[in-house]
């Protein structure tokens, strides 16, 4: 379907609820073409290609709203979707902070973020499994102790989003990405350890080579054959960037302003309060080109923008919606965001902290004895207090060398403390992701073992 | 077709001679089976907030989902839209998985009605009116509110879903079911002295709205919400290190589905990618162990009266006396591996391929009474409440993360610590089972579980078991005095 008419969908809906009786109204429509292929022990194991689109509808009447969403896009369908959201909007309770922006406030970011990228979808079936079998070809080639393999991957998806609301705007854009991963398996013994690397792009010209991540996917499985329990004990942790990462998406869920509002966040009421040490700053960048939170409006029509989130340690700026920001009584930062169910939430755009001087090596070199942690597991992590307790794997470290892995060993802490204690920031800044993070340094942490 | 349930004719027109053309298009590159799963689930959820009632939603999601299997090659397509040319479509692209003329043929399908059903209700919870919905989490705001004045915040969501699906194979049998899911949370925050904890509760299953009531009603969910936020306002750190530790029975059942029941999923298997591969016929857990994976407890949140590829539900003997038994089987793996299927193919929607997973996942009753397994602890953790968990299925490493447990000391379940994550080895945590209690209990009815980018709805259950030996992921190491 034309971006054009999926703008046209948005727009009649909204239309179509204001003339049964809304008096503010919003829509969103979307449409993806999804393409997988997975090779396993160099056959395929899974193709599969759909499109598909899905369109939500808010309703207000008044200070009351109701939403609703369908994938079935047939004039009787949206009939009856505008009908129902119209009748369950009469039940709900007046709330005086509903309602869409303020009609000064919507727009679009008028440059060119380089969402969408033409060679994503012109990359024939052939190309695309290519790419797969030569990472897992690169992986299980890298050494005769990997011996089995999870498979490589090669996804993609391209597709457009519109939206619309009744104070006029009207805007739509189109986005590409694509990913390549793989997972293979190192055996030992009687050890068996499974690890992945991947690399993702809204370029296909711009991912990483499929033998780079093969060889890293392999070095990183077997590096943790071998692990050992180690004795609880209190000592520098060092997080890698992808470990790092989650930390970073501890903070943005501590500092989206729906969980403020309700007090359900360690950094609710602490507005610029130092919260973490000078060293640290973390921004939300929505201008980032080819960045995967970077869109031209979000999802309530409010024009792409920057936000300093923490500036040398002090808490600057929640990140919001328009609901959250007027239950704040601050401004919204360009949040808003929603799949087609339900109303918008918080969504970030490029968050991330700030890197620093250190290579990892270095860091690493610094540490007499001490954890580096390169995977987590669980969900041990309460952001209305802070309390961080998660499984880690990742390996010891002995007079400033990487001695061997560990494994079945748990981190802990509580986020403020963990903010404060953050010693030293890496330079290595990767976005793979809307949330990315440097290697990061932590102190003061309980590791728990035998 | 002759089948009692004829949603899809009714509503699509889709008549018999169209599916097998559908199928025959799937087939026609060479493929060894092909099904078609048609989906329509209609959605509706409430949300108060505050004390308002911010959100009501409604949604409706439809499609079909053609997969072909060539060897251990699967071909997937879907489409949202039931116009045949479309479905056909879909038909081609999957098939293209295999090379070669056409080798199998569909004549006559059969309309199979489900042998059971587990989830028979009066009226789908998504037919009732929205009041009857509004008045449930009204309820659970108040009973929330009344239970303490320290409950500051209390969020209550409700939701319904009401799936038809037709689950059509080239085999000729073509299976209807009804699956409907309902489910009633409540989130509460207490305060005090400026320092803020939390607690959730709900309950749920593939029931109608008269099942909130008694044990199951909002006032009782919102109480243990706010009980739970009221207890942590005054837990200590959490121990850190290896210790006894008792898991309460219910959701701590939990340790189940991350130690044994991923790595017990036959895909992984077949793959020689599980810490469990090869391991059938070994001990694997403790004599007292017996653990099955039930999608036929009537009612249940993890059951269903055919999985995703039309195969009958059933009770599978995971372990048996601490041997291991068997996997979780979907059309696919037990094909390859010429095993029984077990009713566990599984896909979260028609966008989806299904895979081998878990329905309700739980350990037999012992003989031991719960309090004198308490007793018989000397210095260890009471483990009551339980969030998330995950596992690395190849080197068997799991977690799970507590979040209301105490202390026992001197065989007395004593102070209250903040969450913390238990970490485990899933092929020997079992071995160090030394009680199993005479409780078996399951969940209350609200878990998710995730594989593969693929949401579940499951069960766990458990009696009150005690584990000799378990990592406990808290701050407090074990000299000093909050643990001592």
């Amino acid at each position: 379907m034309p971006q054009e008419q999926l703008e046209q969908i948005a727009n009649d809906l909204v239309e179509r609820a204001v003339r049964g009786g809304a008096s503010a109204a919003d829509a969103v429509v979307s449409e993806a073409d999804e393409f997988s292929v997975t090779v396993r022990m160099r056959h395929i194991e899974s193709l599969k290609e759909a499109a598909s689109k899905a369109l939500g509808l808010r309703v207000f009447i008044g200070q009351r709203s109701a939403s609703s969403y369908s994938s079935d896009f047939s004039k009787p369908a949206l009939d009856r979707l505008v009908e129902r959201t119209l009748v369950m909007a009469k039940i709900t309770s007046e709330d005086p902070q509903s309602g869409l922006p303020e009609a000064r406030e919507l727009g679009h970011y008028d440059g060119d973020l380089q969402l969408y990228f033409g060679d994503v979808a012109a990359l024939s079936t052939t190309e695309r499994l290519d790419l797969a079998r030569r990472a897992e070809e690169a992986a299980l080639s890298f050494n005769p102790r990997i011996q089995n393999s999870e498979g490589a991957t090669f996804d993609s998806t391209t597709g457009a989003k519109a939206y619309a609301n009744s104070h006029g705007f009207s805007g739509s854009y189109r986005f590409s990405t694509c990913a390549l991963s793989v997972v293979p398996v190192a055996v030992n013994g009687g050890g068996m350890q499974r690890d992945y690397w991947y690399s993702v792009a809204r370029q296909a010209g711009t991912l990483d080579p499929p033998e780079a991540i093969g060889r890293k996917a392999a070095a990183r499985a077997i590096a943790k054959l071998g692990a050992r329990k180690i004795g609880t004990c209190r000592v520098p942790v060092i997080f890698d960037a992808e470990t790092a990462r989650t930390l970073v998406g501890h903070v943005f869920e501590a500092v989206r302003g729906d969980s403020v509002y309700r007090s359900a966040s360690f950094l609710a009421g602490k507005l610029d309060e130092q919260v973490a040490g000078e060293n640290v700053t973390v921004l939300d960048d929505g201008l980032r080109l080819s960045g995967f939170g970077s869109r031209p409006f979000d999802d309530e029509g409010v024009p792409a923008s920057s936000t300093a989130v923490i500036e040398n340690g002090l808490l600057r700026n929640y990140l919001l919606n328009t609901y959250a920001a007027r239950k704040l009584h601050l401004r919204t930062t360009g949040n808003a965001s929603r799949g087609v169910a339900g109303p918008p939430a918080v969504g970030p755009k490029n968050f991330y902290l700030a890197p620093g001087k250190h290579l990892l090596a270095e860091m690493i070199r610094s540490v007499k004895q001490g954890l580096l942690v390169t995977e987590l597991i669980g969900f041990g992590v309460n952001i209305v207090t802070g309390d961080y307790s998660r499984g880690a794997a990742g390996m010891w470290i002995e007079n400033g060398e990487l001695a061997y892995p560990v494994e079945e060993i748990t981190i802990a802490g509580t986020l403020p403390e963990m903010l404060r204690h953050i010693t030293e920031i890496g330079s290595e800044l990767e976005f793979r992701g809307s949330i990315a993070a440097p290697p990061i340094r932590v102190e003061g942490l309980t590791v728990a073992g035998l | 077709m002759a089948q009692k349930d004829t949603f899809f004719a009714d509503t699509y027109g889709i008549a018999p001679g169209n599916l097998e053309q559908y199928l025959a298009a799937a087939l026609s590159d060479g493929g060894d089976y092909a099904d078609l799963y048609f989906e329509h689930t209609t959605t509706s959820s409430v949300m108060m907030d505050e004390s308002l009632v911010k959100s009501a939603s409604e949604g409706i999601s439809m499609g079909c989902g053609v997969r072909v299997l060539a060897g251990e090659q699967t071909g997937y397509a879907y489409t949202d839209d039931l116009e045949p040319a479309k479905i056909l479509k879909a038909a081609r692209i999957a098939a293209r998985i295999a090379s070669g003329p056409a080798r199998v043929s569909t004549v006559g399908l059969s309309a199979v009605e489900p042998p059971r059903n587990f989830y028979p209700v009066a009226s789908a919870p998504t037919d009732r009116g929205l009041e009857e919905k509004l008045n449930l989490v009204r309820r659970a705001d108040a009973a929330a509110r009344a239970y303490d004045p320290r409950i500051q915040q209390v969020r209550v969501s409700y939701g319904d879903q009401i799936r038809h699906v037709l689950i059509v194979g080239s085999d000729g049998r073509a299976v209807p079911d009804i699956q409907p899911l309902v489910r009633l949370s409540v989130f509460a925050i207490a305060r005090q002295n400026g320092s803020f904890h939390s607690g959730s509760y709900g309950g749920g299953g593939r029931v109608g709205l008269e099942f909130f009531a008694d044990d199951h009603s909002p006032e009782h969910y919102a109480r243990e919400a706010a009980r739970q936020a009221i207890v942590q306002l005054g837990a200590r750190e959490a121990p850190a290190g290896e210790m006894e530790v008792v898991l309460a029975p219910g959701w701590p059942g939990i340790l189940l589905h991350e130690a044994i029941g991923h790595g017990l999923e036959a895909d992984f298997n077949r793959k020689g990618i599980s810490a469990f591969s090869g391991r059938v016929g070994q001990r694997v857990a403790s004599e007292m162990c017996t653990v099955v994976d039930d999608g036929t407890v009537p009612a249940r949140r993890g059951s269903l009266n055919v999985d995703d590829e039309g195969a009958p539900t059933r009770q599978t003997v995971l372990i048996e006396s601490g041997i291991l038994r068997g996997y979780m089987q979907d059309k696919l793996s037990a094909g390859l591996t010429r095993a029984e299927r077990t009713g566990n193919g599984r896909r979260e929607s028609y966008e989806h391929i299904p895979m081998p997973r878990m329905t309700n996942t739980y350990m037999l009753a012992g003989q031991e009474d719960p309090q004198e397994i308490i007793r018989s602890v000397k210095r260890g953790l009471y483990a009551v409440y339980f969030g998330g968990g995950q596992v690395d299925i190849t080197n068997g490493k799991f977690v799970f993360s507590a979040s209301e447990a105490y202390v026992i000391e001197n065989g007395k379940i004593t102070a209250p610590v903040k969450g913390a994550t238990l970490i485990g080895d899933g092929p020997t945590v079992l071995t160090c089972v030394t009680a199993v209690g005479n409780d078996l209990r399951l969940d209350p009815g609200i878990g998710t579980c995730g594989k593969d980018g693929q949401s579940v709805p499951v069960g766990v259950g458990i009696p009150t078991i005690k584990v000799s030996q378990l990592t406990v992921g808290g701050t407090a190491p074990r000299a000093s005095s909050s643990f001592s």
